[in-house]
């Protein structure tokens, strides 16, 4: 009887090895393992076996029935394995085919990527942003600033008024309170130029002073505004103000400060420069320059050619700065700005002219094209 | 200003390259704006020639040829000029002379005859407008043949084209320059031009000839007249005319281009008078009256105002004071006596009536910098001198000045302490008077507490330096900064930082740009046509724009109270361009009239109220795939991408149907955004703008098939967003039990009522109900949608049993009910 089960182990095995597929095995589970399987039977007819039988072929058909189940569970894995992969292989993609379109990323436009680029470099020095109105009173774009009703600085700003008619009378009244506060100028501006749309960032210089008592480190990005329209003017653009107000400021620091925030915007080794120039409403006024950072200063390229960015020169000029004029703080004095007691720094710039030089943007007007294609040049 | 540098070298030379005294001026405070050159381009080859014989020309009748002697030996020359006569002494350009224009000069066969050289006219080398004669340079001390014609007469000059600022008055001025180089560069400064007057050798008495009375003293501080008899009118010198056509001015007789000289050189302007055409010789300084009219030097009518100053005499206006001349006085070939008035006027006033006459000349734009009244007589002193000289004129003894009475040299005091508080670096006494004594300031200078000066004010720079800090300004600006100022930084005693409204600003930025939206700028102008394009009813309050009193164009005419009109503009350029699609967002202000609405810093409010928006737009085709196409451009994949810009900031924002002119109506809403406080609780929800699909006209009007976008108050949003501002809370380990549940209701019932509804019933349990599906059909009828909701309840503290679900469901399952709903079997 140990034999006959041996033999049947023997065949078994042998059959289980060679089944080619799932089905096929599960035929030889049923043949050798089932209820009608010759083994089964030996073993479910074991308590008629003689005494001493019993012991060895109950032991030897358990033995081949959990070899054999061992055996097709191994096959069984063998098998599935190998008809995964053929199903896999068969379900191969074409890879090279374009992936599916993930959700697209915009772009930020060039302006406010430089206003920020400006504004993180000077909160890290420790300022604070501010913003102020577009559509201002005459009083703090000029009056405030130190250009006298009928001064000739005023004039040079190309400025639009805004007409009275389409203001409210409480917002007239109100601005000819504030320019009839500003001097004996003042009551003599007609209506018609109460209201400007700013020419410049800095009427936020003094709102600011009125609004908080010195040490005073504000910034002031924003849009500006001047009549006049070509190749190299914009009707509107962007300007950042800088303000700082202290008792001992000092024109090094501004120099300081200047280099600090060219060096934020162009780059580590660039340098800055400042020359005198007029401003009305800094003294010493100075216009900044930073060193070229296409030539590196030196005004001519690798190839011995005249550098065609600073043409030449080796600096590039930025914008406008000085220390705060004295007649300035007069118009804020009881808020605590006694121009005896405390001094200060303030400075300009356009921002497209920022974002022109640092992106190699040919043209002002491009910025205001929004031209999708320009703005997905810059990741 | 066009300042030749000839001309500057008689009164200051340092011998420098033109390139490097504008590098040392821009260094200053002085911007050149460029170097260029006047005349010919180089002196080379240009000589004085003496005419020994003139000929005619054989082949040529209008031709001569002349034998003329040009230092090395004789040569042929033909000329072609009816005034050349043997034995003048005339400029000559021989071959390899450069002209003007470029050309070079060659010999040249004229009708068979060989030139050797050229003679010249006034045209040839830019030195007048006569181009039917040579120039004769006869006359006393007629300079020897082969003298270089650059030592006779400017004949290539450098001009530095200075960019003065509108303080500095003195540098509009030859010899304000001069002293400007002379501190600058160090080079020697000449006596000033004018300290000498002219003999007074006319004839008569002046109160005889003339007559001055001023009305308004306030707006004439000064009047100066001289009187000038036995004048002879005719051509300046060629000097004179060189000298003015290299600093931009046109010549035009000698008294005449005297008075322009004489501005040139001491920055104070001149006028004068034919006292033969002045009645009387009586002037009268008056206000105009309003609707006055004069014709001008330049022939043109110019009508007045009440605020304008006019030189009169009997007969009436004469001259626009300060700004221009009138054509009936004014000096002309038959002139022999003449009115000298040098005067001072209100610059302010000056500058007004230029602009409103629209009329800018450069008299105007030296007094509207208001001009010290003691520069009148210098510039009498210098006039007199060369009226006496090159025109031959005689001086009436005397002068006439109706003056106010001159003020006193301004006395400013600088205390040098000041000076390195303020720049920030050491500077002592002795440098600090050295500069300012440099710029013509009279110094003296007191040893006490660290030094202090006394410095009286050059009177060409009364308007400009007032106060200490103007001092300042001067000793730092010639302190070579850009060598020598140390760079330091101020210690900020604050934290820097953005407010908590610009840090969401950009939060919400960055997350439309997540989003897939790209940002543009657009132009805060508009006109009044957008409201028209944008179907705005009449009496529409977003038709009330802050305009403008004087717009570039039409379409700049007032500030814009909606971003739309620029998204839509940007995606009209770039569909146009070739853009499949577009979504884009603009971040910024719109301009509205109605004053004090937000808070503004500052003692005066704001005009108008400018609050800032966030917008979006998107428009063209759905993205296309090789899986399949994308969701449509349409109302809900912009109601998408606000309710994840809403999630980001932690905003709860909903939409409700609401018109609006300019979109698709039944796919138009309002924005809602409940504010939330300091506690964290919300307030009432408030309309903070609009979402919807662009109405197909509107669209169309911009060349879009279709567009669908939203415009949001920043201010709005950010008050709602709970960003920054949330609290932990405990997240619980209970797993939720989820159903779904399906609804047929009525058209009418919004799926915003139903949602609200089913929360409420499922109380504190039920922690969300999703929308998930939509379906129309027979199934369940017409006027009716059946909608699919995914509900999830959740205790916080137990996992829920089946009984408490089912009781939630039949409350939910009423709430349904009592809107006409029922759940779908
Ligand atoms: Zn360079």
């Amino acid at each position: 009887m140990v034999e006959r089960i041996e033999q049947i182990e023997r065949e078994a095995a042998e059959q289980i090895a060679a089944a080619s597929g799932s089905a096929e095995l599960e035929e030889l589970r049923v043949t050798h393992l089932g209820r009608k399987a010759e083994l089964t039977g030996i073993l479910r007819g074991i308590a008629e076996l003689p005494a001493d039988q019993r012991g060895p072929v109950g032991k030897r058909g358990n033995e081949a029935r959990q070899r054999l189940e061992a055996l097709i569970s191994e096959r069984a894995a063998e098998l599935d394995s190998a008809e995964l992969e053929s199903r896999l292989a068969s379900d191969a993609v074409d890879v090279t085919l374009p992936g599916a379109p993930a959700p697209p990323v915009g772009h930020p436009h060039l302006i406010s990527r430089t206003r920020r680029r400006i504004e993180d470099i000077m909160v890290g020095l420790g300022y604070r942003v501010l913003e102020g109105p577009e559509v201002e009173l005459d009083y703090y774009n000029f009056t405030a600033l130190n250009h006298p009703p009928g001064h000739p600085a005023r004039m040079s700003q190309d400025t639009f008024y805004v007409a009275p008619g389409s203001l409210t009378q409480a917002a007239m009244s109100a601005a000819r309170a504030a320019a009839d506060g500003g001097g004996e100028g003042g009551a003599a501006t007609p209506d018609e130029e109460l209201v400007v749309l700013r020419t410049h960032t800095s009427p936020m210089q003094v709102r600011a002073m009125e609004a908080q008592e010195p040490p005073i480190f504000v910034v002031v990005p924003g849009k500006v505004y001047r009549r006049d329209s070509d190749a190299t003017h914009s009707p509107m653009f962007n300007q950042v103000e800088g303000l700082a107000v202290a008792e001992d400021i000092t024109l090094a620091d501004l120099q300081g400060t200047l280099l600090e925030m060219l060096r934020g915007i162009f780059g580590e080794g660039r340098e800055a420069r400042m020359r005198p120039h007029f401003f009305p409403f800094t003294e010493p006024s100075v216009e900044f320059d930073v060193s070229c950072f296409a030539c590196d200063g030196s005004g001519s390229l690798a190839d011995g050619s005249r550098c065609g960015l600073c043409k030449g020169v080796g600096w590039i000029e930025v914008g406008g700065a000085g220390m705060v004029d004295p007649n300035v703080f007069g118009f804020v004095a009881d808020g605590g700005y006694d121009p005896d007691r405390v001094q200060g720094f303030a400075f300009g710039m356009g921002v497209e002219r920022i974002a022109m030089l640092r992106y190699g943007v040919p043209d002002l007007r491009r910025f205001l094209d929004n031209d999708v294609r320009m703005l997905e040049q810059f990741s | 200003m066009r300042v030749p540098l000839e001309w500057l070298a008689e009164y200051c030379d340092p011998g420098w390259e033109p390139e490097r005294l504008a590098e040392r001026l821009a260094m200053t405070g002085t911007e050149v704006e460029r170097v260029t050159r006047a005349g010919t381009p180089s002196a080379d080859g240009f000589v004085i020639g003496h005419v020994s014989s003139v000929d005619a020309h054989p082949d040529a009748d209008r031709l001569s040829v002349c034998v003329v002697d040009t230092g090395g030996g004789e040569r042929t020359i033909v000329c072609g000029a009816p005034n050349v006569a043997a034995g003048q002494t005339v400029p000559v350009a021989l071959p390899g002379a450069v002209l003007p224009d470029g050309t070079k000069l060659r010999k040249a066969k004229l009708r068979g005859v060989e030139s050797d050289g050229m003679i010249l006219s006034e045209t040839e080398i830019e030195l007048g407008e006569d181009a039917d004669g040579i120039i004769v340079l006869d006359g006393q001390g007629a300079p020897a043949p082969g003298t270089p014609l650059g030592e006779v007469i400017p004949l290539s000059q450098a001009v530095l084209e200075l960019e003065v600022t509108s303080n500095r008055s003195d540098c509009l001025a030859i010899f304000g320059v001069a002293r400007e180089v002379h501190a600058v560069t160090g080079a020697e400064l000449a006596p000033e031009p004018w300290a000498e007057d002219a003999p007074a050798e006319g004839e008569g008495a002046l109160e005889d000839l003339a007559s001055v009375t001023v009305e308004v003293p306030g707006l004439c501080p000064r009047f100066t007249a001289r009187v000038f008899t036995d004048v002879s009118v005719g051509p300046s010198p060629l000097w004179l005319r060189a000298r003015l056509i290299a600093a931009g001015q046109r010549p035009i007789n000698n008294v005449v281009d005297i008075t322009n000289y004489v501005m040139l050189l001491c920055g104070q302007p001149l006028h004068a008078f034919d006292l033969d055409e002045v009645p009387g010789g009586e002037l009268t300084i008056r206000a105009a009256a309003a609707g006055e009219k004069l014709t001008t030097l330049d022939g043109v009518e110019r009508e007045l105002d009440a605020g304008a100053v006019l030189v009169c005499d009997r007969e009436g206006p004469s001259a626009i004071a300060g700004i221009m001349g009138g054509r009936r006085s004014e000096v002309s070939e038959a002139t022999t006596r003449v009115l000298l008035e040098v005067a001072t006027w209100n610059g302010v006033n000056i500058l007004r009536t230029s602009r409103r006459l629209g009329l800018r000349s450069e008299a105007s734009a030296r007094f509207e910098k208001q001009l010290h009244p003691a520069l009148t007589m210098r510039a009498q002193h210098l006039a007199s001198r060369l009226l006496v000289e090159l025109a031959g004129a005689r001086l009436v003894p005397g002068t006439i000045d109706v003056s106010a009475g001159e003020p006193e040299p301004r006395v400013v005091s600088l205390r040098v302490p000041r000076v390195e508080a303020l720049i920030g670096m050491e500077v002592d006494g002795e440098t600090c008077a050295e500069r300012l004594e440099s710029l013509g300031f009279g110094v003296k200078l007191r040893k006490a507490k660290g030094g202090e000066i006394a410095a009286t004010v050059p009177l060409e720079r009364d308007s400009d330096v007032r106060r200490e800090a103007d001092l300042i300004e001067e000793v730092a600006r010639l302190g070579d900064l850009d060598k020598t100022l140390p760079s330091t930084l101020p210690s900020a005693p604050t934290v820097g930082g953005l407010s908590r409204e610009q840090r969401l600003r950009r939060r919400a930025e960055d997350v439309l740009r997540g989003l897939g939206a790209d940002e543009i700028v657009g132009w805060s102008f508009a006109d009044a046509a957008l409201g028209d394009r944008l179907r705005l009813p009449e009496d529409d309050p977003r038709r009330r724009l802050v305009s403008l009193g004087n717009p570039l164009s039409g379409e700049q005419s007032a500030m814009r109270a909606t971003l739309l009109g620029s998204l839509l503009d940007a995606a009209r350029l770039n569909l146009s361009r070739g853009a499949e699609r577009v979504t884009l967002y603009e971040s910024g202000r719109v301009h509205l009239v109605e004053s004090g609405a937000a808070a503004v810093l500052g003692r005066h409010p704001a005009p108008v109220s400018e609050p800032h928006r966030l917008g979006l737009l998107a428009s063209g085709a759905p993205a296309r795939s090789w899986r399949g196409e994308g969701a449509p451009v349409d109302f809900f994949a912009v109601k998408g991408l606000l309710e994840a810009l809403c999630a980001q900031l932690g905003a709860e924002v909903e939409v409700e149907a609401a018109p609006e002119p300019f979109l698709s109506p039944g796919r138009s809403a309002a924005i809602v955004l409940a504010p939330l406080d300091d506690e964290g609780a919300r307030g009432d929800p408030v309309a903070a703008g609009w979402i919807g699909e662009v109405h197909p006209l509107v669209a169309r009007s911009w060349d879009l098939e279709s567009a669908a976008g939203f415009e949001l108050d920043s201010g709005a949003l950010i008050a709602a967003a709970g960003a920054g501002r949330e609290r932990y809370e405990d997240v619980t380990t209970f797993p939720p039990v989820h159903e779904d549940l399906a609804v047929v209701l009525p058209d009418e019932v919004s799926a915003r009522e139903l949602r609200e509804r089913v929360l409420e019933a499922g109380g504190e349990l039920l922690v969300s109900a999703r929308i998930f599906d939509l379906y129309r059909g027979d199934q369940v009828g017409e006027g009716r949608r059946s909608l699919a909701l995914q509900l999830a309840f959740r205790a916080p503290d137990r996992t829920l049993t089946d009984e408490e679900v089912a009781g939630r469901r039949e409350a939910i399952t009423a709430a349904i009910g009592e809107v006409g709903g029922s759940l779908r079997e």
